[in-house]
C-alpha cells in the first residue's frame, strides 16, 4: 500500500479515536457540567445523611445545579458535614433550605435546595443553616409503628 | 505422585523462566524505543497495522454490544419501573467494562494474533538475525514500533467500541422502543462521571494495549522457528491475552471502583 | 599490515549450556580470499559465522575481525563493525513485506541519510550485479529460490561491506542457478575487493571458486588446504567427504545395537 494511504487511515483512526473519546467525555459523561474552578462551595450540616455519596447530585426544583462535593463528619458536633460544589450561573438566597431527597422509592440520594425569601445571597465558604436530614426507612417504619400502637386504644373505643 | 510433584515443579520453574525471559524482553524494548521518537513514521505504520485493521471488527462488535445491552437492560429495568434509566445502564455498562475489556479481547485476537505471527515468521526465516547482521536492531527497528503502536491504538479502539456501543443502545432504546430520548441522555450524563468512569476506562484500555502488545511480540519472539511453533505461539498470545485481559481487569477494577 | 588476516579464529570453543558444537577451532581467512568452510550438516559451521558476526560469544578463545575481539565490543562498537560486513542467509532472508528494490535498499536508508535519486541509482547498480535489474518492483513471495538469493546477495553487499559471508549459498538451488551463484561470489568478492567465507556442503560448486577450505566435523577442523590439495587428500575422511562414499569413517549405520539384535535373532543363532 502506498504511503499517502497508509498516512490517511491512521489520520482517521487517530481523529475518530480522539473523537469517540470526546463524545464520551462531553455527551456520555458530564464534563459539561460543574467542574472546580466554575463554582463556589457551600457547607451545609445534616444529623443524618442517609446514603449520600460524593458526586451526588444537588438539585433545585428538579434542575441539577451542582454536586456533592465531599462528605466529612465532625467529631465536635457530631453531624455530618457535606460540601457542595454550586455552578456560579447560580444564585441562592441566605435563608435555603437543603434536605437529602430519594430519586424514586429505591432510588440514589441526592440534596434538594429550595430557596428562600432573603436578598442576600450565599457565597463561596457561607453555611446553609437550614437542612433536613435523610429519612432512615428503619426510623420512618419504627415511628410509624408506635404511632399505631398509640392510636391502638382509642380506635377500639369508638367501636 | 512423585513424578506428578516433579511435574509441577518443572513447570513452575518453566514458567518463572519464561517470566524472567519477558520481563528482559520488555526492558529491552523500552530500553530501544529511541528510534520510534526519532522516526515516528515506524510507529504510524504500526498504528496501521494494528489499530486502522481491527476498525470494522471493533465498530461492529461495538454496535451489536450496545443493542443487546440495550434489549436486555430494557427488560430487566421495566420490572422495576425506571426504564429511563436505560441510557445510564448502557453506558456505565460499556465505558467502565465492556468497552476496555470487549475490545481488548478482540484487539488481542485480531491484532494480537496477527503481531505473533509476523515476528515468529520473521524470526523462523532469519529476518531478524539478518537486519541483526545488517546492524540494524530488530528491537529498535521492529519491536519496539510494534510495541507502541499497540499501545496507542488500543485506549482508541475501546473508545469507538464504547461510542458505537452507546449509538446501539440508543437506536435500540430510544429509536426502536421508544423510551425517552431526554431521560435517556440526560440520566446518563448525570450518572456518568468524566473522571472516575470515562477516564478509569481509558486507564483500562491502556493497560490491557501494554498487557496484549508485550505477550504477543513476546510469544512471537520466543516462537521455535518452526511452522508449528510459530502456530502454537498464536494460540497462546490469543489464551494468555484473553486470561491477562480478565485477571487485570478484575485488579484494577478492585482499585477504581471501591470506596467512595 | 598487509599479511595480517582479515578474520581469525584462536583456539575457539562453544557450547549451548552443557552441549559442546566447537572446540579447539583455528582459522586465519586472509584479505581478499574466497575461503569456504565444509563439512556434514550439524558439524557448526554455521555457528562460526554467527561468532563472527558477534551474534554468538566464543565459549573460550577468541575470534578477531580486523584485529578486534568481537566478543569484547561494546553494543555500539559492534554495530559499527557489522555495517562493513554482509551476510547472505540460507534461504535468503527476505523481508517479506518489502519489494526486491526496498530490500536492497533497506541497508542504505539505515544507515545513510542519500537523496531518494541517489538511493535509488546504488539500487539499481547493485541488482544489475545480480541481473535482477528488472525484477526490482516484484514482491519476495514472487521470486525463485535462486532469485531471492541473488536479491539478498545485492542487499548484503548495498553498503560495499570488506566481509562477506555466505551460509550455505548453494542449498536447494537448480544447476543453473547455482552456477549463477557460485559465478557471483567469486566475481563480487573479486570486483569489491572483498573477503568472503563460504559455509557450504555443496563440495563441487565451492571446490571450483574458493582458494582455501576448511572441513570440519564433530566441532574441529579437520583438515585444510587449497582446493587441489583437498582433492588428492588420502585422509579417509576427507576422501569419503569430498567423493560423496556411503560408507566410510562416517559409518552408514546410526550407532546402535546390531540388527540382529533387534530383530530378536541373536540367542537363536
Amino acid at each position: 500500500m502506498k504511503r499517502t494511504t497508509v498516512d490517511l487511515w491512521v489520520g482517521l483512526f487517530v481523529v475518530g479515536g480522539l473523537v469517540a473519546l470526546l463524545v464520551l467525555a462531553l455527551k456520555v459523561g458530564n464534563a459539561s457540567t460543574v467542574t472546580a474552578g466554575q463554582g463556589y462551595k457551600l457547607t451545609a450540616e445534616f444529623n443524618n445523611i442517609g446514603g449520600l455519596k460524593p458526586r451526588a447530585p444537588v438539585k433545585s426544583a428538579g434542575v441539577v445545579v451542582g454536586r456533592v462535593e465531599s462528605i466529612r463528619f465532625d467529631n465536635k458536633k457530631f453531624l455530618a458535614q457535606v460540601t457542595l460544589l454550586i455552578d456560579k450561573t447560580y444564585e441562592f438566597p441566605k435563608d435555603s433550605n437543603a434536605s437529602i431527597l430519594t430519586s424514586g422509592l429505591l432510588g440514589e440520594q441526592y440534596i434538594g435546595l429550595d430557596g428562600g425569601g432573603d436578598d442576600a445571597v450565599l457565597k463561596d465558604g457561607d453555611r446553609i443553616t437550614l437542612t433536613q436530614s435523610a429519612l432512615v426507612l428503619e426510623q420512618m417504619i419504627g415511628r410509624f409503628l408506635t404511632g399505631k400502637a398509640a392510636e391502638g386504644p382509642t380506635a377500639e373505643k369508638d367501636q | 505422585m512423585i513424578d506428578a510433584l516433579r511435574q509441577i515443579g518443572a513447570r513452575t520453574v518453566d514458567g518463572v523462566w519464561k517470566l524472567g525471559c519477558a520481563t528482559r524482553f520488555t526492558g529491552t524494548i523500552l530500553a530501544r524505543s529511541g528510534m520510534c521518537l526519532r522516526r515516528p513514521q515506524l510507529v504510524l505504520d504500526q498504528i496501521y497495522f494494528t489499530g486502522v485493521l481491527s476498525l470494522v471488527i471493533i465498530i461492529v462488535s461495538g454496535l451489536f454490544v450496545g443493542l443487546v445491552l440495550g434489549l436486555q437492560g430494557y427488560e430487566t429495568l421495566k420490572r422495576y419501573g425506571s426504564a429511563e434509566a436505560l441510557g445510564t445502564l448502557v453506558a456505565l455498562s460499556l465505558v467502565r467494562e465492556l468497552g476496555p475489556v470487549v475490545s481488548a479481547l478482540l484487539f488481542a485476537s485480531r491484532a494480537g494474533s496477527a503481531i505473533t505471527a509476523r515476528i515468529g515468521i520473521m524470526k523462523s526465516t532469519e529476518q531478524l538475525s539478518a537486519m541483526e547482521m545488517m546492524a540494524v536492531d530488530p528491537h529498535s527497528r521492529v519491536l519496539a514500533p510494534v510495541f507502541w503502536g499497540g499501545v496507542l491504538s488500543m485506549p482508541l479502539l475501546a473508545a469507538i467500541f464504547s461510542a458505537f456501543g452507546v449509538f446501539g443502545g440508543y437506536l435500540i432504546g430510544v429509536v426502536i422502543i421508544g423510551v425517552d430520548s431526554g431521560a435517556f441522555w440526560s440520566q446518563m450524563q448525570a450518572n456518568v462521571d468524566l473522571w472516575s468512569d470515562v477516564m478509569n476506562g481509558v486507564i483500562k484500555s491502556a493497560v490491557f494495549g501494554v498487557a496484549v502488545t508485550l505477550i504477543a511480540l513476546f510469544e512471537g519472539y520466543d516462537a521455535p522457528p518452526t511452522a508449528e511453533g510459530v502456530s502454537y505461539a498464536v494460540t497462546r498470545t490469543v489464551v494468555t491475552s484473553a486470561l491477562a485481559i480478565l485477571a487485570l481487569d478484575f485488579v484494577l477494577t478492585s482499585f477504581m471502583f471501591t470506596g467512595v | 599490515m598487509p599479511n595480517e588476516p582479515l578474520v581469525e579464529l584462536t583456539d575457539v570453543a562453544f557450547s549451548y549450556g552443557a552441549r559442546p558444537i566447537l572446540s579447539g577451532i583455528r582459522m586465519r581467512i586472509p584479505r581478499g580470499k574466497v575461503v569456504a568452510i565444509m563439512g556434514g550438516s550439524g558439524c557448526g559451521k554455521t555457528t562460526i559465522l554467527r561468532l563472527i558476526g558477534g551474534q554468538l560469544k566464543a565459549t573460550s578463545g577468541t575470534v578477531r575481525v580486523e584485529g578486534q575481539d568481537v566478543s569484547a565490543l561494546t553494543y555500539a562498537d559492534l554495530y559499527r563493525l557489522r555495517r562493513r560486513m554482509g551476510m547472505l542467509f540460507q534461504f535468503g532472508a527476505m523481508f517479506t513485506d518489502l519489494s526486491v528494490f526496498e530490500n536492497v535498499a533497506f541497508p542504505l536508508r539505515e544507515h545513510t541519510k542519500l537523496p531518494e535519486s541517489v538511493i535509488h541509482d546504488l539500487v539499481l547498480l547493485k541488482l544489475q550485479a545480480v541481473g535482477l535489474r528488472g525484477a526490482a518492483h516484484l514482491r519476495p513471495a514472487e521470486l525463485s529460490g535462486g532469485m531471492a538469493r541473488r536479491v539478498a546477495l545485492a542487499r548484503a553487499i548495498s553498503l560495499d561491506p570488506m566481509l562477506i559471508m555466505y551460509d550455505e549459498p548453494f542449498t536447494g538451488l537448480d544447476p543453473i542457478s547455482l552456477g549463477v551463484i557460485a559465478n557471483l561470489i567469486r566475481r563480487l568478492n573479486d570486483a569489491l575487493g572483498a573477503t568472503s567465507i563460504l559455509v557450504t556442503h555443496d563440495v563441487e560448486a565451492s571446490l571450483g571458486i574458493v582458494d582455501y577450505v576448511y572441513i570440519a566435523a564433530g566441532g574441529q577442523i579437520v583438515a585444510e588446504g587449497t582446493p587441489d590439495a583437498i582433492r588428492a587428500s588420502q585422509d579417509p575422511f576427507v576422501h569419503q567427504f569430498v567423493n560423496g562414499e556411503a560408507d566410510g569413517p562416517v559409518g552408514f549405520h546410526y550407532p546402535g545395537s546390531t540388527l540382529a539384535a533387534d530383530l530378536g535373532l541373536e540367542g537363536r543363532s
